[in-house]
C-alpha cells in the first residue's frame, strides 16, 4: 500500500513535472512530506497568488503544464487571481489545493472553503478527489484538459484523509484519457479551407491579425510562411507579439486600443481580415461595428465558441493553428494581388512609427528601447500591467514566440514579477527582465523574498513615475486631470531590495539607463533597478473607449 | 427573441448542474425554466433547459454549454419535431359547494387529476405543454391558488431520432 500523497507525487512525474511553485499549510502536509524526498523541485514563493502566477509564467516560457500547490481556504483562495489570468489568456495550468477531510467537508471546518466551487468561473474544469484510488485518472486528466485543445488551468481539490489514504501498490494506470465529452477539434475543415484560399486569392486588401492562439499552438513558423507566401501584412495582438519578428517588414505591429497607425488603418481599410487564434477581444476592436467594416473576415480557432463570439465571421475554421495553417498551406495555389496593399500598409509604417519626445529627460520608452537594444531578442521579457506594459508591447522588439509575457486578458497587476519567477525556471538559460511600474511591482513585492532565497537572477525594471500611471492617463484625458487617488509616494526600491539581500541602482537620468541595465544583466542573481522616469508620459497611440480602432489620438493624423 | 428548448446530455456527476447553471448566469443567458434527472444510461443525466434570446445569443448559448468537459450532448430542439411536456400541482381553495363543483368540472376539461382532498382545499395534478397550465392557472385563479408547483419543461424528439452522445 502506498498513501494518496506518494500517489499523487508519482502521478506529477509520469506528467513530467519538475517544478512545483507553492505554499504549505496544514492539510496539505502529507503532501508536502511527500515532497521533501523526491526529485521534484518546490520553490517556496511568499504568497500563494505568486504561486499561481509563476505557474503560469512557466507554462508560457515552456509551453508546459506549469504547477502550483497551496493548503485548503487562504491558501486555496488566494490562487483564484493567478487561475483567473490563466483562465482569460488561454494558459495550461494544473492548480493543487488542500482541503479539509472529505468528513468536515460542508461543515465550515477551519480553513475549509469551497475552492471547486469558487474556480469553477475561472477554471477550464476542476476536481474535488473523494477517493484516493481516483487520483491517478484525476491527475492524468487534469493535465490531458489543461494542454490540449483550447488550454486553460484546471483545479484538483485533495482533502486531507484523500492523501493520507492508501491506495494499492501496483494499481495500474489509465493508459489514456477518455473523456466523451470533451473532443477536441484538431484539423480544420477541408471545404472551409477551400473557401478560405478562394477569398484569400481574390482580396486585395487581405490582412492577417493573429493573436495568443498562434503562440500556444506553436504555429509561429507556419504564420510567418503564410504570411510571405500570400504575401499578406500581419498586425499582432499583445498576446501574439512575438508570433512574427517585430523586425519584420510586413509585421505593422500591435492592433487596438494602443495599436500602432499602420495596423489600426490597415484593419480598417482591409477588404479581407484573416483571424488567427484571436477572440476579438474589445481591447482589440474598440467599437465592434466599426472593426473591419469592409472585409470578409475568415476565423480559425480551436475554440468553436469563439468564432461568432463578437464579430460576424465569413468563414469559421474550427481547428487547430498550426495544423489549419498547415492546410492552407498544402492546399494554396494561387494568391492575390497585393502589391499595391503591401507597398500602401508599408508607406503608413514608414510614415507613423512610434514616437515620443526623445529630449534629455529620462523617458519610459527610452528604457524600453535601450533594453531591446541590449537584449536583441535573446531573453524573456515579462510585463507588469498598465503603461509599463503598453510600452514595453510597442517599444521593444519582440523576435521570437514565448519570450514576452504579460496578462493580457485578465490585466492582472502584480502578474510580472512572479511570473518572472516562473519563466526562468522554465528557461534558465535565458536572461528574464520584469518590466514594471511602481504601482504594479508593490503588488507582489514581497517575492523579492522568493528570488533572494533561491538566488533566481530575475531583473526588475522599475519605469517609476510615482503613479497609477495608466489610470492617471485616463484621469488625465478623460477626467479633467482630477488625480483621484492614483499618486504613490516615492518608494526607495533600492533600500527594500537591500534589505533582502538583493542588489539595485537608482537611476535618474537618461545618461545612467544603458549602464544600469547593462550591470543589471551581467550580475549573477536578481537585480532591481529604479528607473525615476518622467511623471506624466502617456502612452500613445491610443483609441479612447467607445471609438473605432482608426479613431486615435496623440498621433500624427494623416 | 425567443423561447428555445435546449436538451443537453450530461455525465452524471456532483456539480455538474452547477456548473452548467453556473455558466448560464455568469454568461446572462436567461434561463426561462430547467428540469434535471436520470435518463436512459445510469452515468448520464439530461437536462432541459428553455432559454430566451436571439440567434446570436442561442448560438452562444450552444457552444459554450458544449465546452464544459462534463457535457456530453447538446441540442436545439425548438426547430425540430419534439414533445415538450411539464407538470404542476396546484393547490387551490375550494370550500365545500358550488365553487368545489366548479373546480372539479374545470379538472376534468383539462384532464388534470385530483391528487388530495382537504375540507379546504383540492390539489391538482396536471401535464401539458406550458400554454395548457397557464390556462388551467389562469382560471383557478379565481378561486384562491393556496401554492403552485411547476416542474420547468422536459422534452423529446419525436420518432426514432435521440439526442446520444455520439462520440
Amino acid at each position: 500500500m502506498k498513501t494518496g500523497a506518494k500517489t499523487l507525487i508519482e502521478a506529477l512525474q509520469r506528467e513530467g513535472v519538475d517544478t512545483i511553485f507553492g505554499y504549505p499549510g496544514g492539510v496539505v502536509l502529507p503532501i508536502y512530506d511527500e515532497l521533501y524526498d523526491s526529485s521534484i523541485r518546490h520553490i517556496l514563493v511568499r504568497h500563494e497568488q505568486a504561486a499561481a502566477h509563476a505557474a503560469d509564467g512557466y507554462a508560457r516560457a515552456s509551453g508546459r503544464v506549469g504547477v502550483c500547490l497551496a493548503t485548503s481556504g487562504p491558501g486555496a483562495c488566494n490562487l483564484v487571481t493567478g487561475i483567473a489570468t490563466a483562465y482569460m489568456d488561454s494558459i495550461p495550468v494544473v492548480a493543487l489545493t488542500g482541503q479539509v477531510p472529505t468528513g468536515l467537508l460542508g461543515n465550515d471546518a477551519f480553513q475549509e472553503s469551497d475552492i471547486t466551487g469558487i474556480t469553477m468561473p475561472v477554471t477550464k474544469h476542476n476536481y474535488l478527489v473523494k477517493d484516493a484510488a481516483d487520483l491517478d485518472r484525476v491527475v492524468q486528466e487534469a493535465f490531458y484538459i489543461a494542454r490540449t485543445g483550447r488550454p486553460g488551468p484546471v483545479l484538483i481539490d485533495l482533502p486531507k484523509d484523500v492523501s493520507t489514504g492508501q491506495v494499492l501498490e501496483g494499481t495500474p494506470v489509465p493508459g489514456t484519457v477518455s473523456l466523451r465529452g470533451y473532443q477536441p477539434t484538431y484539423q480544420g475543415h477541408v471545404r472551409q479551407i477551400d473557401k478560405a484560399l478562394d477569398l484569400i486569392a481574390g482580396a486585395e486588401r487581405p490582412l492577417v491579425y493573429a493573436g495568443g492562439g498562434v503562440v500556444l499552438s506553436e504555429a509561429s513558423a507556419e504564420l510567418l510562411e503564410f504570411v510571405e507566401t500570400a504575401a499578406v501584412p500581419v498586425t499582432t495582438t499583445l498576446m501574439g507579439l512575438g508570433a512574427v519578428p517585430g523586425d519584420h517588414p510586413l509585421n505593422l505591429g500591435m492592433l487596438g486600443m494602443h495599436g500602432t497607425q499602420s495596423a489600426n488603418y490597415a484593419v480598417t481599410e482591409c477588404d479581407l481580415l484573416i483571424a488567427v487564434g484571436v477572440r476579438f477581444d474589445d481591447r482589440v476592436t474598440g467599437k465592434i461595428e466599426t472593426f473591419a467594416p469592409n472585409a470578409a473576415v475568415i476565423h480559425i480557432d480551436i475554440d468553436p465558441a469563439e468564432i461568432g463570439k463578437n464579430k460576424k465571421v465569413d468563414v469559421p475554421i474550427v481547428g487547430d493553428v498550426k495544423a489549419v495553417l498547415q492546410a492552407l498551406l498544402r492546399r494554396m495555389q494561387k494568391r492575390g494581388d497585393t502589391a499595391n496593399w503591401v507597398a500602401r500598409t508599408g508607406a503608413w509604417k514608414a510614415q507613423y512609427p512610434l514616437r515620443y519626445r526623445d529630449d534629455d529627460r529620462l523617458r519610459p520608452q527610452y528604457v524600453v528601447e535601450q533594453l531591446s537594444d541590449l537584449l536583441k531578442g535573446e531573453g524573456i521579457v515579462v510585463s507588469e500591467v498598465g503603461q509599463n506594459q503598453m510600452w514595453t508591447a510597442l517599444y521593444y522588439c519582440f523576435r521570437k514566440p514565448r519570450t514576452w509575457i504579460t496578462s493580457g486578458g485578465l490585466g492582472t497587476m502584480g502578474y510580472g514579477f512572479p511570473a518572472a519567477i516562473g519563466a526562468h525556471y522554465a528557461r534558465p538559460d535565458m536572461p528574464v527582465v520584469d518590466v514594471a511600474g511602481d504601482g504594479s511591482f508593490q503588488m507582489n513585492i514581497q517575492e523579492l523574498g522568493t528570488v533572494a532565497q533561491y538566488q533566481i537572477p530575475v531583473k526588475v525594471v522599475i519605469l517609476n513615475n510615482m503613479y497609477l500611471g495608466m489610470v492617471r492617463q485616463w484621469q488625465e484625458l478623460f477626467y479633467d486631470r482630477r488625480y483621484s487617488y492614483t499618486e504613490l509616494p516615492p518608494v526607495d526600491f533600492v533600500k527594500i531590495a537591500n534589505a533582502y539581500r538583493i542588489e539595485g541602482i537608482t537611476v535618474e537620468e537618461k545618461a545612467g539607463v544603458r549602464e544600469a541595465l547593462e550591470t543589471a544583466l551581467a550580475t549573477d542573481g536578481p537585480f532591481v533597478l529604479d528607473f525615476r522616469v518622467e511623471r506624466e508620459e502617456n502612452v500613445f497611440p491610443m483609441v479612447p473607449a467607445g471609438a473605432a480602432i482608426n479613431e486615435m489620438i496623440g498621433v500624427r493624423q494623416p | 427573441m425567443k423561447p428555445h428548448t435546449v436538451s443537453v446530455l450530461v455525465e452524471n456527476r456532483a456539480g455538474v448542474l452547477s456548473r452548467v447553471a453556473g455558466m448560464f448566469s455568469r454568461r446572462g443567458f436567461n434561463i426561462e425554466s430547467l428540469a434535471v434527472g436520470p435518463c436512459e444510461e445510469p452515468n448520464m443525466s439530461r437536462i432541459t433547459i428553455v432559454v430566451n434570446g436571439d440567434d446570436g445569443v442561442i448560438e452562444q448559448v450552444m457552444k459554450q454549454t458544449n465546452k464544459l468537459i462534463d457535457v456530453i450532448k447538446v441540442s436545439d430542439l425548438t426547430e425540430r419535431e419534439s414533445v415538450e411536456r411539464e407538470l404542476a400541482l396546484i393547490k387551490v381553495a375550494a370550500e365545500t359547494g358550488p365553487s368545489r363543483a366548479e373546480i372539479l368540472q374545470i379538472a376534468d376539461i383539462f384532464r388534470a387529476q385530483v391528487v388530495d382532498v382537504g375540507s379546504k382545499t383540492l390539489v391538482l395534478q396536471v401535464t401539458g405543454d406550458t400554454e395548457k397550465i397557464d390556462a388551467l392557472e389562469k382560471l383557478l385563479r379565481q378561486y384562491g391558488i393556496k401554492e403552485l408547483v411547476r416542474t420547468g419543461k422536459i422534452a423529446l424528439l419525436r420518432g426514432a431520432k435521440t439526442v446520444k452522445s455520439s462520440k
